[in-house]
């Protein structure tokens, strides 16, 4: 099949192998243990889509010695591999042979669906329940009489009762616990609605009265919990599309005994002044000092600085920066619970605190709502009881009130629109974490945007190359293919060497890499060490013999449709603004070229948290996209917010909006959607006021029957579904088909 | 009339017959991956899940 992966080729198996070790025990950490010697564990495997990829993993894993079970779950992406005591499986080689890498995700959110299945329960017993009443109904109101009648009632009173309460419990609940908390929901006069229909007509039913409104109570239950369970599968769809991505944070480190013997350790277990190994390519798992190695380090997730610093013994190392080229060993200032990420989810905490404050359109509608309805129903009652003096009279008209303007399409409005809206968002790669995020983006003035990693890809490209003659080129390509520096990848990306015997090759961390070629010693990197002497910018250049013959500029890629996204933002008046951890220079050649007028370079997590803090006070409404751990307190903080897939774990859970494509129009595409979908709402929110405007008086002057009701609340809810499914975005990205390149294609299609 | 008596019970039972199967294969985890099951059907042999208890088969045998 064309569609699947293609098997990693065979020079990154050195690469693999030593990661591979690694892997297993962080595999090992994450693995629960079933009893009877077997392990199981669940793994992310982002790459398969067809019943092909079914096969080849589960074929290949089942002949793997040791496996005892290895099942992939396609709708969420996911592998369980349960194996017997002792070694790990191969399960990371053969996975990433078969061209399917896998990672580890946080497990810790699953085993959550528990409220999912007890929503599908309710929504089953409340249909079976709708269904069986609406068909004894429907002989009631076809002319049935007498004891048949009173028959056909109490078996539909008995069939009310689970459903009552199975699928009436959630609502009971929640409105409890609105009411306990001196708030108003929706499910409050959904609660009151349901059992005071079920009350008043077992009344009706033991005095062989003609009306019963079983089935409008049983029929309400079931089309709000279909609203309330997609809205739940929504939302738990896209949680786990973002649980699922490549976990950044690492788990646990090796650390080194003062014997000399080496361990695996999680990370709640390491201390500060332990000394803890790090190869090339992996985080840092703490804070600490340099000892031991040089390397070059990739600080862009930390603090947003786009170029790669050198490290060397002494210097201090924050949780969370990339180790690129060389092996480092470190000892341990703080450990997990004092170092810098641990600041950082301290200053998120301070803004969680404060943010509860947005109350969803949803709970503001109905705290206008259910005060008018209950009002209307207690005056109906006293008119009734003033006009005819008739109690049993005033009382059913009362209620029949209160049914027939319970809010069934109000419910329904909210939901049935944030679902279709999170389905098209969905679809073009963003994931929606909740339903609130769609309605806080709609109402955005200012866009605030993080540079390394948001605006541009965090990678960099070359931007152009002086050399002597082509063949130098040729070599420092080649060069340049045996090192991971970013810098090395882009040349050798944009130069492919040819194949050539190196001898004597080096790689001096954090300086570059050397090696002879036909007996000329050729070296690639800074400036000052390749050419030996110093005087040299900080360029990067090929020397051969200690000559420079070839110079490089790189510049940071930026990300796909950013300008396309800043232009269509801004023709939308919305303010925008970088903010950024990097230095001046970059930033404003950014910027520049973006056409970004405010921009703030060199700030500190706590500097993003207190601009959009002050952008709050003056009453602004600031979107955040942002990636870094240094964006994390700032994400927290504002209105809404947004990551891109390849952001740090905390950012990602702090974003309300995670999306898993390369191209930015990710942002003015949600803005659209959000905006349609909060412009539907209001109209399905004016549709339910003109129903209730004609149901109301009609209801009032006593002509609703159980029939009357039926129809009029049926009609009602269809309706505003079919209103909700007309949300259709119009797509704002200049390329649409950006939108479909798959993350990391997009660089090398360049 | 008198057919009322047992169509009524009836039509519940068979009503309540299929809400207990939806709520079987809930359970058993029969929606858990319903693009998975729709992929499945093209895989021509049965993929060896579990191996048998005194030892392990291979799957594509």
């Amino acid at each position: 099949m064309t569609c699947c992966a293609v098997a990693t080729p065979m020079a990154l198996d050195a690469e693999l192998a030593r990661s591979e070790a690694r892997w297993n025990e962080e595999l090992k950490l994450e693995s629960r243990d079933l009893g009877n010697g077997l392990h199981q564990v669940e793994l992310s495997v982002p790459d398969v889509h067809c019943a092909a990829c079914i096969q080849k993993i589960e074929t290949a894993l089942a002949g793997l010695a040791g496996v005892d079970y290895a099942r992939v779950n396609l709708s969420t992406k996911r592998l369980s591999v349960r194996w017997r005591e002792g070694d790990v499986p191969a399960i990371f080689k053969t996975l990433h042979r078969l061209g399917y890498p896998p990672h580890l995700f946080d497990n810790s959110a699953a085993g959550e669906d528990r409220a999912l299945s007890q929503l599908i329960r309710a929504v089953a017993i409340s249909g079976f329940a709708a269904g069986n009443i609406m068909l004894l109904s429907v002989s009631v109101w076809s002319g049935a009489e007498g004891a048949t009648r009173d028959l056909f009632h109490w078996i539909s009173a008995l069939i009310a009762v689970p459903a009552l309460i199975f699928a009436g419990g959630i609502f009971y609940r929640s409105a409890w616990n609105a009411l306990r908390h001196g708030r108003m929901n929706m499910d409050v006069p959904i609660a009151l609605g349901v059992s005071l229909a079920y009350g008043m007509s077992l009344y009706e039913v033991i005095n062989h009265g003609p009306h019963a409104y079983f089935d409008a109570a049983a029929s309400l239950l079931f089309f709000l919990l279909i609203g309330r369970t997609l809205d739940h599968v929504m939302r738990e769809k896209a949680r786990s599309a973002v649980t699922g991505l490549v976990r950044l944070a690492a788990r646990g480190a090796v650390v080194l005994r003062a014997d000399g013997s080496r361990e695996f350790l999680p990370l709640a277990e390491i201390e500060p002044d332990m000394r803890v190994l790090i190869a090339a390519g992996e985080r840092i798992p703490v804070d600490g000092v340099i000892r031991e190695g040089a390397s070059s380090l990739d600080c862009s997730l930390v603090t947003g600085e786009s170029d790669p610093q050198r490290a060397r013994p002494g210097d201090m190392l924050r949780a969370g920066t990339l180790n690129l080229t060389g092996p480092l060993m470190i000892e341990v200032t703080a450990g997990a619970n004092g170092s810098f990420l641990a600041e950082i989810v301290r200053l998120m905490e301070t803004v969680e605190a404060g943010r509860g404050g947005y109350r969803r359109l949803a709970d503001r509608a109905s705290a206008l709502y259910s005060p008018v309805v209950h009002l209307t129903a207690l005056i109906t009652f006293f008119g009734w009881m003033a006009v005819s003096g008739d109690w049993h009279r005033a009382i059913t008209i009362a209620i029949a009130v209160l049914i027939i303007t319970c809010p069934c399409a109000l419910g329904l409005a909210v939901p049935i629109v944030q679902v279709v809206a999170a389905r098209r968002l969905f679809e073009n790669g963003i994931m929606v974490k909740d339903g609130s995020a769609m309605e806080r983006l709609a109402e955005i003035d200012t866009a605030v945007f993080d540079k390394t990693g948001t605006l541009t890809l965090g990678k960099v490209r070359l931007k152009s190359a002086e050399a002597s003659d082509e063949k130098v080129l040729l070599i420092a390509g080649l060069l340049a293919s045996h090192s991971s520096h970013p810098a090395s990848r882009a040349i050798s990306e944009a130069c492919p060497g040819e194949a050539a015997r190196i001898e004597e090759m080096a790689e001096i961390a954090g300086l570059g890499i050397e090696g002879r070629i036909g007996g000329e010693l050729y070296r690639l990197g800074r400036a000052s060490w390749a050419v030996g002497q110093e005087g040299g910018n900080g360029a990067t250049v090929l020397s051969r013999d200690g000559k420079p013959v070839a110079s490089f500029t790189f510049e940071d890629t930026l990300r796909p449709d950013a300008g396309s996204t800043i232009r269509t933002l801004a023709s939308q008046n919305i303010a925008i603004e970088m903010l950024s951890g990097d230095r001046a220079a970059s930033v404003r050649s950014i910027a520049h070229t973006l056409g970004i007028e405010t921009c703030h370079a060199e700030v500190l997590p706590a500097g993003k948290l207190e601009r959009l803090s002050a952008l709050a006070a003056e009453g602004r409404k600031a979107l955040m996209v942002g990636d870094g751990l240094n964006d994390a307190p700032a994400l927290a903080a504002a209105h809404v917010s947004m990551a891109p897939a390849s952001a740090a774990d905390i950012g990602r859970n702090a974003a309300d909006f995670v999306f898993l494509r390369d191209s930015l129009c990710a942002v003015p595409l949600a803005l659209a959607v959000s905006r349609n979908a909060n412009r539907l709402i209001r109209q399905n929110f004016a549709l339910a006021l003109v129903y209730n405007a004609i149901a109301v008086p009609v209801a009032i002057f006593g002509y609703v029957t159980p029939l009357v009701a039926a129809v009029s609340m049926s009609v009602s809810s269809i309706l505003v579904v079919a209103n909700a499914l007309r949300l259709r975005p119009s797509v704002p990205c200049s390329h649409p088909a950006a939108l479909y390149r798959r993350a990391g294609h997009a660089a090398s299609a360049r | 009339m008198n057919t009322l008596l047992y169509l009524m019970p009836l039509a519940l039972f068979l009503g309540g017959m299929g809400l207990a199967a939806f709520l079987w294969a809930l359970r058993s985890g029969q929606y858990d991956d319903l693009d998975g099951a729709a992929e499945r059907v093209l895989i021509d042999e049965d993929i060896v899940l579990q191996s048998g208890p005194l030892g392990r088969r291979k799957g594509d045998e």
